[in-house]
């Protein structure tokens, strides 16, 4: 009797010293794959400040680098995608004339988010306004809800894209802030290569970054404020 | 020929034809769904500014009319009228025809149709267009319910409850409907509350035209002739929902001509826009009201041919209508400086141009298509042609 519980202890012990060997590695990639996301914080809120003075008419640098960064085109015909656009505006009654950048506005409240049917478009802890390529169908109601007209259909199978930024025929894209270099803690591509340093980038939560304070020292606006969605971008001398 | 068994009168060879050329209408249109998904939506004339186009007005047409093909049942089970009672059954059958006809050009207009279950397992509780997903499916279940109650003898108590349970859905339904506009904060065609009201007056007329068409085509098909007093009841209140969704049309209209921001888009829409401006007027109110009102009011029309064409006549102003609200409505600038002349690359400030496709067209017409096979086969199997005997005997109860 005896010899037999001592048979069925050992048989016990080495059971589980197998299972944990097997589960081990597991696990450990488990939390590897845990860390990876751990990037997005609430604490933070990207944002960019765009000094419209610095932007110029005809300078299309940022748009350039943009493409290049996230395996666009660059063409603009009607169905092709284009992340971050040059806009001219000139006030009606002034007659002012002003050259911007208008990409995603990446809100507080977006109402991409709130209108996609499957949660693809949904906007990480620290504000960056993303589409999941897997879950987006292709309805394009969030298209017809952004104020800014900020996204792009695509209407063609892709060749040639960059690993970095998954892209999907038939899904629906925006500009992403460069999510991929601002988790390497890099800038977005197209701030980087602003020639006049118009496109400031940083985390507006943090009162001690340069974006805070010069949001807090110089006059900006958000675009269709009226909307109340609380964008992460905002427009220097307007 | 024994005239209390309609089946027998179908013409089994034209029948078998007009199924098929339904079945064909349906075939071009999933080649149309394949060539769209092998060469993306690049072969449609959609772009990403009019990023919904003839597809969408197909499906919406459908759906508001699913809904809309109801009165008939709703006036006979919650209003306990007999004339209508006896038309409820194949007001039902339309509705689910319809809707599932709309809701395939729906989906099958999806950049990625083949993830249709992402969007059955994945609900977003803000979206309208997720709370619409269930909206459509219980439409589905509870007009099978209804249908169950009224042609099984041994379900008829609970007809009048299940008839109700149906009226309020399809009000839900349509509001679901016009809500995927109203809640568009930023389209100057858009964002208004008036537009799910609108929707379901639009939905009355729309739904009596499309069942008259059908019962017309069903009584010519059986050499039978509709009571005069029903025809009379049912033409003049067809008129009266399409003078209330008019109404509902010139007082979304007249409330943006007011608000200075919205003139120029009501410029755009009924005075300069090619081709809306010509299509509000000559489409919609010309052919798709004054003549279809003339047609039914007239004290020298209003027989059956003049009522039939009236319903067709709607239905044309029907689909003009809605061309001009949803293409036009996304081809007039989005405001997004409100006060500045902008221009870009991305059609900023500028009227969007669309043409649309054949491939687009096809898959519309299919979905017109799939209704027809549903209701064809539906009325052929089993017993939803209206009974006038059955109509006499509860009149007179």
């Amino acid at each position: 009797m005896n010899q037999v519980d001592l048979q069925r202890r050992s048989f016990l012990k080495a059971s589980a010293g197998a299972a944990a060997i097997a589960i081990a590695p597991g696990m450990m990639l488990y939390q590897v794959a845990n860390g990876q996301t751990a990037g997005a914080s609430s604490k933070v809120r990207w944002g960019m400040l765009i000094d419209t003075t610095q932007c110029k008419t005809g300078c299309n640098e940022c748009v350039t680098a943009c493409n290049r960064e996230n395996g666009l085109s660059g063409k603009t015909g009607p169905t092709d995608s284009q992340w971050i656009r040059k806009i001219e505006i000139k006030d009606i009654s002034s007659g002012r004339e002003l050259s911007l950048p208008m990409m995603c506005q990446h809100c507080e409240h977006p109402p991409c988010v709130d209108v996609c049917p499957t949660n693809a478009s949904f906007k990480r802890a620290d504000g960056i306004v993303l589409v999941d390529k897997h879950r987006c169908i292709g309805c394009r109601y969030c298209m017809m809800a952004c104020p800014y007209k900020a996204r792009s259909f695509v209407h063609e199978p892709l060749h040639d894209q960059n690993p970095d930024v998954p892209r999907g025929k038939g899904t629906v894209e925006s500009c992403t802030l460069c999510v991929h270099r601002v988790d390497e803690g890099r800038l977005p591509a197209c701030a980087e290569a602003c020639p006049n340093q118009a496109i400031l980038f940083g985390d507006l939560n943090d009162p001690d970054s340069e974006i805070a304070r010069k949001v807090r020292s110089v006059a900006s606006v958000q675009i269709r404020a009226d909307l109340q969605l609380n964008p992460g971008v905002r427009y220097q001398g307007m | 020929m024994a005239m209390n068994s309609p089946f027998q009168l179908l013409r089994s060879h034209l029948y078998y034809g007009l199924l098929a050329a339904g079945g064909l209408l349906v075939l071009m249109a999933l080649y149309s769904v394949h060539l769209m998904e092998s060469q993306g939506h690049v072969i449609t004339g959609m772009n990403n500014q009019i990023v919904w186009g003839l597809p969408h007005v197909f499906a919406i047409f459908l759906i508001i009319t699913a809904s809309g093909v109801l009165n008939v049942s709703s006036i006979g089970s919650v209003f306990n009228k007999p004339a209508y009672k006896a038309r409820a059954p194949l007001a039902g059958l339309l509705s689910i025809a319809m809707l599932a006809g709309g809701l395939t050009v729906l989906m099958l207009d999806l950049g990625r149709p083949d993830r249709i279950i992402v969007a059955a397992t994945n609900i977003n509780p803000t979206s309208v267009f997720a709370w619409n997903v269930v909206l459509y499916s219980g439409m589905f279940a509870a007009v099978a319910v209804y249908l169950w109650t009224m042609m099984e003898k041994r379900m008829a108590p609970w007809s009048k409850p299940a008839g109700f349970m149906v009226f309020v859905w399809r009000f839900l339904l349509t509001t679901g409907t016009g809500v995927i506009f109203s809640f568009l904060v930023a389209r100057q065609a858009y964002g208004t509350a008036i537009l799910p009201p609108m929707f379901i007056v639009m939905s009355f007329a729309w739904g009596m035209a499309v069942f008259h068409v059908v019962q017309s085509s069903i009584y010519a098909w059986n050499n039978k002739s509709l009571d005069e007093y029903v025809q009379h009841r049912m033409k003049n209140l067809m008129g009266v929902f399409v003078m209330a969704s008019l109404y509902f049309v010139a007082v979304y209209h007249l409330t943006n001509a007011y608000f200075a921001r919205q003139i120029e888009f009501e410029r755009f829409i009924l005075l300069e826009g090619d081709p809306y401006a010509m299509l509000f007027w000559l489409g919609y109110i010309v052919l798709g009201n004054v003549l279809p009102l003339l047609l039914i009011f007239h004290p020298a029309l209003g027989k059956s041919r003049c009522v039939l064409a009236a319903s067709l006549l709607i239905v044309a102003g029907a689909f003009a209508l809605l061309y001009v609200f949803i293409i036009g409505g996304q081809a007039f600038p989005l405001s997004i400086f409100p006060g500045y002349e902008v221009s870009s690359t991305f059609a900023d400030g500028a009227i969007a141009q669309y043409q649309p496709s054949l491939p687009e067209m096809l898959l519309g017409i299919g979905g017109i298509g799939i209704a027809f096979i549903i209701t064809a086969i539906g009325i052929r199997v089993l017993d939803f042609v209206p009974q006038e005997i059955q109509k006499s005997a509860a009149a007179a109860e």
